[in-house]
């Protein structure tokens, strides 16, 4: 998924170079996912409302499935963000509580943290944001393969 | 049930309403989903497309898009079991061109997703079964697979509210 940091990269540049990771990826770049910051075990990912993302057109709320991938994109950048510094990693488990419908037309950004990392998995914990951060849209919790 | 009803007549039902359910979900267009219906069966088909390659370098499908191709097919299948019986006997009829017919699709509570295997760049297929339905709430677990029924790509387990109409 992103390539391990390199030891004499700061923290901007493993940004930037995230970003250029995750333009990589065709789906984060349809769904125009921006990473916000990332380090230490902990990404921030945020992405835009579009039209054709809506899961109700009565309501204009966005598709839950929308979520999953921008969480899974995080979990997955958090992982790889720790600092054992993992070579790759892939979901093996990820679970979604729907929280409240996010409201239209405005970002969504989701945090993740990797909160436990054993040989081969990597636990973590993640939630996904409007503009009202006190009130979680969602929050996931998943099992993720760590490839050292 | 009437048994002498034109052929023709009962499968434009079906198909009508089945389109007005995929109809009421812009972000299933998007991914391009379809599905292939057998009597009251069906089958959620995803086409492959470039844009929902997630790894570049295997390349596979991201996993967020496995996620909303099940949670779709799960949700989908859902409201198809229970509008089955009023669709059959004649008490609705959905049709997308009446935006008021289209039934309120159910709310995903949570749904956890178990990655089998990396999705490869070509079709998946996933069918749902709804596990139990109550009044308020529903359980549906789904599978998804490309080549081979019984290589599964993932599955999922997921809650549900359903909408009062």
């Amino acid at each position: 998924m992103m390539d391990r940091k390199p030891d004499d990269m700061s923290d901007d540049d493993f940004v930037r170079l995230a970003q250029k990771f995750i333009e990589a990826m065709p789906h984060a770049l349809a769904l125009q996912m921006k990473v916000e910051s990332l380090g230490d075990g902990r990404s921030v990912i945020s992405m835009p409302w579009a039209e054709h993302l809506v899961g109700d057109p009565r309501t204009g709320v966005i598709h839950g499935g929308v979520v999953s991938a921008l969480m899974d994109t995080s979990c997955g950048a958090a992982v790889m963000a720790h600092g054992i510094r993992p070579r790759s990693t892939a979901t093996i488990d990820l679970r979604i509580d729907y929280m409240r419908a996010a409201t239209p037309r405005q970002r969504i950004t989701a945090r993740a943290e990797c909160y436990h990392m054993t040989r081969s998995v990597a636990f973590v914990r993640a939630v996904a944001l409007d503009e009202d951060s006190d009130n979680p849209v969602a929050s996931a919790t998943g099992a993720f393969t760590v490839e050292r | 049930m009437n048994r002498n009803e034109p052929l023709d007549q009962i499968k434009q039902r079906r198909d009508s309403a089945l389109k007005a359910l995929m109809a009421a979900v812009p972000y299933m267009n998007w991914l391009n989903i379809q599905f292939d219906r057998r009597g009251d069966e069906l089958t959620a088909v995803l086409p492959f497309d470039r844009k929902l390659i997630g790894n570049q370098m295997l390349p596979a499908i991201h996993g967020g898009v496995t996620a909303a191709f099940l949670e779709m097919t799960a949700i989908i299948e859902l409201s198809w079991t229970a509008l089955w019986e009023d669709l059959e006997s004649g008490r609705i009829a959905p049709d997308v061109a009446v935006p008021d017919s289209l039934p309120r699709l159910p709310k995903t509570i949570d749904f956890t997703v178990d990655y089998l295997r990396s999705g490869l760049p070509r079709d998946a297929y996933a069918r749902a079964r709804v596990v139990r339905s109550g009044r308020r709430y529903a359980s549906v677990h789904v599978e998804a697979w490309q080549d081979n029924r019984t290589k599964l790509m993932a599955q999922a387990t997921g809650h549900f509210l359903m909408r009062q109409n």
